[in-house]
């Protein structure tokens, strides 16, 4: 054999197996476009934005289906958009807020600081979900290195095959069809929800034998703080008036004090006074009984925190900006069909997506 | 033909009635001694020569064959 | 570490690239710098194992040749003016010395092996002793077991013979010996290789030659997709039927035997196919392991066919030696001349088969279910070879059992019987595994067979698909193998074949391979946190 045979031979071994890698590896990927399991994209689709925000918030699902940016822009013309995932974690949040700088220098930072509560990576999946849509930057090899649970290995974020690899025997028409691509329905990074179902019956959280913060969490906390600080960012510290999971007195107890320390304002949306101001109704305003707020309850949350913005750092009207305001008018015009799909779906199929008796099982 | 050679494959033909040793090599490579028949033929071997055949020489060198079994129960006889 | 450790995969492809680009002289000292890190990563203080192993053979196959070629200068100058019998009896005293120091050498590194691997099992059981006189027992020492001490030890006591035995000399430099000590592909799963066989490649310094480097990454992709397709996806099964000995019972104990079989020969087998074919890329031949072993007609050929260089060491270094020593043969011949040619004959493979298969079976394990099985075997070996003469007369009258059909009755039967004897290795319990072995015989459940149960054993309708699969993709391999390399039979065929085979070989590893956490797509839908 020829050394120009070795080379071409070694070549075309090499290139196939990547090929055919890649191919496989897009094919098992999770597409996430089954609702209502649609969050998995909501991390990657930031990078379709303008990247033009005055706020950014950041947080979990108590940020991504509580606050509706169409409302924000459309009351105040203040571009927003959230980053945010299921469980994401205080650090994911502090890396995606990290690399999010990478792109644009927004003047709030909202933090919801439901996940204080978590100072161990939780559960896989949801670090795939938080992590995956991340485009690589230093920001998310930490990220990796701080959410991976004791099974995983960083490699497999490097090479999702290797994660989603036994999924060969579930490949379906829809991987094929979201192969080059997905098409996410989020409004700047908001999970849109029109369907009502009630709180009742809230439960009380069970006594904890320990209600201290883990040092983790404070560090993250702090790195936030400073990052903002030096980014001239206000940071805003807020807990989403969602009744569950449950937020203990003794918590909120910390979250103020750290607050007081360091001059940062913070708003417990969970609080009476604050509550009855944002006009939110739990009998009309929730989708699963109080654990998120449905698009009217997130309208009515948006339209007191955006007066409340406004008013505390100025941020001005921006919405005679045509850029923007071109933006934002796609935004708002998927936002109100989707409402109307939603509903319609509701009366037809008694669910919002639209899902056969079949397919809900 | 020598005198040890004919003893060597009269032992060799009462443990293997159907092998021709007189021709036949690879005895050891080829499986027809066994390790069992390995050491039964250096028994056989001790008692009919006087000598001792130690464990560092049973290896294919010295069993592939009733030539080179010969061979070594003559050098043995030497010392 | 494991071959199937991303760090290990990780960790051989550098090092394959860093051989080829450094100069040949410098490239076994890489692979004694790999060996050495490889080791030192399973745990820093195993060095020290290895490292004691290593110097005193090193010390004492170098004073042992110093005697050696002592007598041979002190022989030669006085060729003329000693009588024979001042010859011999120099001779007898030099030898005695050399003996002595293997003697130490075997002592010392076997009563390592004997402390670390042995001791909690004999202290157990001396406990055990004493309890029966009302005694209280000792403490029992806990020692974590150095990776693959059982492989190196015997390689390196085989040398220190070998040296002995003056079929070669003993190697010089230390460092030298400790590559060959610790040579890191060997220490996993084997096999055990001779000096003489393993140094030449290993101190050769090999070029590049993309034939042989094709050759040795399809050997690895095959053992991996022997190891992680099948071994690992059949392992859980495997373990769910031991775990539970009430609940799997009758058809269930065969079922298990089947799955064992098929795990450790995918896991044993493709372990070596992964070591030989990195010293295949490197340009270093090493022992072949296993010849087709479940094509044996009897369990004495099976034993020449499975882990071939544990069976030959314990033939050369202990099978020989105690069937040929002067008290066993002294009780030959007065068990001849006391009860005739027959009997006397068999005496001494009689009494060192036990040894052998005693020894054996401690070899796998410290444990009594090991000690068993090995003396099973020995039973077996033996009963068949006192019907030999019945069996051969059988042959003669009976056509039919000379014809093809009849010899792949043979192999089943073999492959069987092993299977059987290897439950005691699974349910690691003597009087349960007997039970166990009864209950197919008791239980009649065949049932399970279409009932369902099959779904149960945390294996799926692909999952049993990829095994049954896999199996005959192993059975038709072994068969083409017959013929000679079946790789190179491809190549043969058409080199894109080949390039072709080796991506379609990774591609299965990825795709089918029962590694990393499996997906399900209903882990990643959101439930509400």
């Amino acid at each position: 054999m020829t050394k120009r045979n070795v080379i071409l031979y070694g070549l075309g071994m090499a290139v196939s197996a990547a090929v055919l890698l890649a191919v496989f590896q897009r094919l098992v990927q999770p597409k996430y476009m089954t609702p209502p399991s649609l969050d998995g994209n909501l991390i990657g689709d930031y990078y379709n934005s303008g990247y033009d925000h005055d706020v950014l918030f950041i947080g979990d699902c108590e940020c991504y289906e509580n606050f509706s940016p169409v409302t924000l822009w459309q009351d105040y013309g203040i571009p927003c958009y959230i980053r945010g995932s299921a469980q994401q974690l205080i650090w994911q949040s502090y890396y995606l807020l990290e690399d999010a700088l990478r792109y644009e220098k927004p003047k709030v930072a909202v933090f919801n600081v439901l996940s204080m509560k978590y100072g161990e990576p939780q559960k896989e999946e949801y670090n795939r979900m938080s992590i995956e849509g991340m485009r690589w930057s230093m920001s998310k090899v930490n990220n990796i290195k701080a959410s991976m649970t004791e099974e995983e290995s960083f490699l497999s974020y490097v090479f999702p095959v290797l994660r989603y690899h036994s999924g060969w025997s579930s490949i379906s028409a829809e991987d094929f069809r979201y192969f080059f691509g997905v098409k996410p329905n989020f409004f700047a990074g908001y999970y849109l929800r029109a369907d009502v179902k009630p709180a009742a019956n809230v439960p009380k959280g069970t006594p904890l034998t320990d209600y201290t913060f883990s040092e983790t969490c404070w560090d993250y906390l702090n790195r936030m703080r400073t990052l903002c600080e030096e980014n001239d960012i206000r940071l805003v510290l807020i807990k989403a008036p969602s009744l569950y999971p449950y937020w203990y007195p003794e918590w909120n107890d910390q979250i103020t004090d750290y607050a007081a320390a360091y001059d940062l304002p913070y708003i417990n949306f969970l609080d009476e006074e604050v509550l009855a101001e944002t006009g939110i109704d739990y009998n009309t305003d929730t989708y699963d009984a109080g654990l998120h707020l449905n698009v009217y309850g997130a309208e009515k949350l948006s339209h007191w925190f955006g007066g409340y913005l406004r008013d505390n750092y100025a941020l001005p009207d921006r919405s005679n900006e045509p850029l923007l305001a071109n933006e934002y008018a796609n935004i708002a015009a998927r936002y109100m069909s989707e409402i109307e799909w939603q509903k319609n779906n509701l009366t037809e199929y008694g669910n919002v997506f639209g899902l056969t008796a079949q397919e809900t099982q | 033909m020598n005198e040890t050679l004919e003893k060597v494959i009269e032992i060799l033909t009462e443990l293997h009635e159907d092998v021709d040793f007189r021709t036949r090599e690879r005895l050891w490579d080829d499986h027809i001694l066994d390790s069992f028949d390995v050491v039964t033929l250096t028994s056989e071997l001790n008692n009919e020569f006087d000598i001792v055949i130690t464990a560092d020489r049973l290896t294919p060198e010295n069993f592939n064959s009733a030539q080179a079994l010969a061979a070594m129960v003559e050098e043995l006889e030497d010392i | 570490m494991l071959f199937t450790d991303s760090a290990f995969i990780i960790g051989l492809v550098l090092l394959c690239i860093v051989y080829f680009v450094i100069p040949k002289r410098f490239r076994w000292m890489l692979l004694l710098a790999a060996s050495l890190a490889f080791y030192a990563y399973t745990g820093i203080g195993n060095l020290l194992y290895i490292g004691t192993t290593a110097l005193s053979t090193y010390i004492i196959t170098l004073l042992s040749d110093g005697f050696a070629r002592e007598r041979t200068q002190v022989l030669s100058l006085h060729k003329k003016d000693w009588s024979r019998d001042e010859k011999k009896a120099y001779k007898a005293r030099m030898n005695k010395r050399r003996f002595r120091l293997l003697v130490l050498c075997l002592v010392l590194n076997f009563g390592i092996l004997a402390v670390i691997k042995y001791g909690a099992f004999t202290v157990r059981n001396v406990n055990s002793l004493i309890g029966l006189f009302g005694g209280s027992g000792m403490k029992v020492p806990e020692f974590l077991l150095p990776m693959g001490i059982s492989f190196y030890i015997f390689q390196t006591m085989g040398y220190a013979i070998d040296v002995y035995r003056e079929k070669y000399p003993a190697e010089k430099n230390f460092a030298r010996l400790l590559l060959f000590v610790s040579f890191f592909p060997q220490l996993v799963q084997g096999p055990i290789s001779r000096y003489d066989d393993l140094s030449k490649g290993l101190f050769a310094g090999n070029g590049f030659q993309p034939r042989r480097v094709l050759f040795g990454t399809q050997r690895i992709l095959w053992g991996y997709a022997k190891k992680m397709v099948l071994a690992d996806r059949i392992l859980p099964a495997v373990k769910l039927l031991i775990s539970d000995p009430e609940q799997y019972q009758g058809v269930f104990v065969f079922l298990g035997i089947l799955y064992y079989t098929l795990e450790l020969y995918a896991d044993f087998t493709g372990g070596i196919d992964i070591t030989i074919g990195i010293g295949q890329v490197l340009g270093i031949p090493i022992t072949e392991n296993f010849n087709r072993p479940f094509f044996s007609k009897n369990i004495s050929e099976y034993w020449r066919r499975w882990h071939i260089t544990l069976g030959t060491w314990f033939k050369e270094y202990l099978f020989y030696p105690v069937s040929v020593c002067k008290p066993l043969l002294d009780l030959s011949k007065w068990s001849r001349e006391k009860f005739g040619k027959n009997v006397g004959k068999y005496v001494p493979v009689f009494v060192s088969s036990i040894i052998v298969w005693f020894v054996t079976g401690l070899w796998h394990g410290a444990a009594w279910n090991f000690i068993v099985w090995g003396l099973m075997n020995a039973v077996i070996i033996l009963i068949s070879e006192i019907l030999a003469p019945q069996y051969a007369k059988f042959h003669k009258r009976f056509a039919w059992s000379n014809t093809h059909a009849y010899d792949g009755f043979q192999a089943l039967r073999t492959t069987l019987l092993m299977g059987f004897l290897r439950m005691f290795d699974c349910y690691r319990d003597v009087p349960l595994t007997f039970r166990m072995f009864g209950t197919m015989f008791t239980k009649w459940n065949l049932h399970v067979l279409w009932d369902g149960s099959l779904m149960q054993l945390s294996l799926s309708r692909a999952d049993y698909v990829i095994l049954i699969v896999g199996a005959l993709t192993l059975f038709y391999a072994s068969l083409r193998g017959r013929k000679g390399s079946v790789r190179k039979q491809v190549l043969e065929i058409s080199p894109v074949l080949s390039c072709a085979m080796t991506v379609a070989l990774l591609m299965i590893i990825v795709v089918f391979g029962a590694y990393g956490l499996g997906y399900d797509a209903s882990q990643f839908i959101y439930n509400q946190f």
